[in-house]
């Protein structure tokens, strides 16, 4: 399964959302992105615009000080 | 078949823009939202910094709208291109630096770029006229359609039958008699058809989604540019200007002092980019120092440091100053006393 990371530490919210919504708009269905935060937000805003815009959230957690976030693409319902 | 029409709606977050959008999905329109980010935006910032504010629930409103709606939204990141109306509004600033109605006209044309490029039929705002008192008058709403270039493309359904017809209402598209009139101040009307879609959950309306509006905010950024000699920011300057208590000793450097454990480590993150201050004696803020500093200047620095570290009534104080490289000098000073501390060094 192709999973792209993307490193998004010091960014605060909505820009970890924008580097995933441009993440999102180059993959094919089914690729995986890892989002890797500073910003506690995150936990909530991506998954919040994976579910409105159509992607399934694999998972979002706290590890070590820092937020990853794993959403893949689904552009079927776009 | 009738050719499904298509609508952007700028969605702030706010009562207006939801219920905008949601006034032309009852008309049959497809709706699609998009919310631009300039960096002045509030929402989210001190809560992602302040340690306190992590108590509270955590809520992106433009994103929630769209949830509420069922639409989907695009988050468009105008950062550099939002300098130019921050930094030289043709209209002017409103009370504080904030340049509404250049700020309107820009994500107007930026709509109208989107809209172009993914083949929608028109724009939709929350607008109500006489709602704000820069940008959204009477006299300014023509204003904002035509220096956008989208002239009779921009729709704002709460308030269509106070203005001139638009292209969806005259090609049919949108039915003018089911689009409101609301104007002035009141939020009554948008609060009696929120009630009447079943939104109960809603952000407070107010336009407190700018720092641009905010007035210390203001004083920071001018501070900012009258320091520099010169009208420019980087996306870290606003970021620093939100965080900490900003003192300029001097003119050509001022201290960015946290002011709790959050912005502690948030401005921590800096430590590569600029001197920095910390208290190695007593438990104390990080201070970041913003300009080019003599060793007179440090010290004076971490007197003032001190003062806001749990020795500010000790004799004594240690610190340790470290350059951007990573060097670091300790440093014994005695903090300074309250009425050593003009009060035109505080930002």
């Amino acid at each position: 399964m192709k999973r792209k990371i993307i490193d998004c530490r010091r960014l605060l919210c909505p820009m970890p959302v924008i580097r995933v919504q441009t993440a999102v708009e180059s993959l094919p269905d089914g690729a995986q992105i890892e989002a890797i935060c500073t910003d506690p937000g995150v936990l909530t805003d991506i998954p919040a615009w994976s579910r409105i815009n159509g992607h399934k959230l694999i998972e979002a957690r706290e590890e070590d000080g820092e937020y990853i976030v794993v959403v893949e693409v689904d552009h079927g319902k776009q | 078949m009738t050719k499904q029409r298509k609508a952007a709606a700028l969605i702030s977050g706010g009562l207006d823009s939801l219920l905008a959008a949601r006034v032309m999905q009852e008309q049959g329109i497809h709706v699609e939202g998009i919310n631009f980010y300039t960096g002045f935006c509030v929402e989210g910032h001190t809560h992602a910094i302040r340690k306190k504010d992590r108590q509270k629930e955590k809520r992106n409103n433009a994103l929630w709208v769209a949830e509420q709606l069922g639409i989907k939204l695009h988050i468009v990141d105008i950062v550099e291109d939002y300098k130019q109306v921050v930094l030289n509004p043709k209209h002017g600033y409103g009370a504080n630096l904030n340049p509404c109605l250049d700020c309107k006209i820009f994500m107007v044309s930026k709509a109208l770029e989107w809209i172009k490029s993914k083949d929608f039929d028109f724009i939709i705002t929350g607008e109500v006229i006489g709602q704000r008192p820069m940008s959204q008058r009477k006299e300014t709403m023509p204003v904002v359609a035509d220096e956008s270039g989208a002239e009779d493309l921009l729709l704002r359904p709460l308030c269509a039958r106070n203005l001139p017809e638009t292209l969806p209402e005259r090609e049919g598209w949108v039915d003018r008699q089911q689009l409101h009139d609301f104007s002035g101040r009141s939020r009554k009307p948008q609060m009696a058809l929120a009630a009447k879609f079943g939104f109960e959950d809603y952000a407070q309306p107010a336009g407190g989604c700018c720092f641009l509006t905010d007035a210390q905010y203001s004083v920071k950024l001018a501070d900012l540019w009258r320091a520099r000699g010169d009208k420019q920011y980087e996306m870290d300057d606003i970021m620093l200007l939100k965080v900490g208590r900003h003192l300029r000793p001097a003119p050509h450097f001022k201290l960015i002092i946290s002011r709790e454990e959050g912005e502690g480590n948030f401005l921590r993150g800096y430590r590569h980019q600029y001197p920095h201050l910390t208290t190695v004696s007593h438990p104390g803020p990080l201070a970041l120092i913003d300009g080019d500093v003599s060793a007179a200047d440090i010290e004076l620095a971490a007197r003032l440091v001190a003062r806001y570290s749990q020795g500010r009534s000790e004799e004594e104080v240690v610190l340790a100053f470290t350059d951007i490289e990573g060097h670091q000098q300790a440093l014994k000073v005695r903090p300074l006393q309250p009425h050593e501390i003009p009060r035109e060094w505080v930002i």
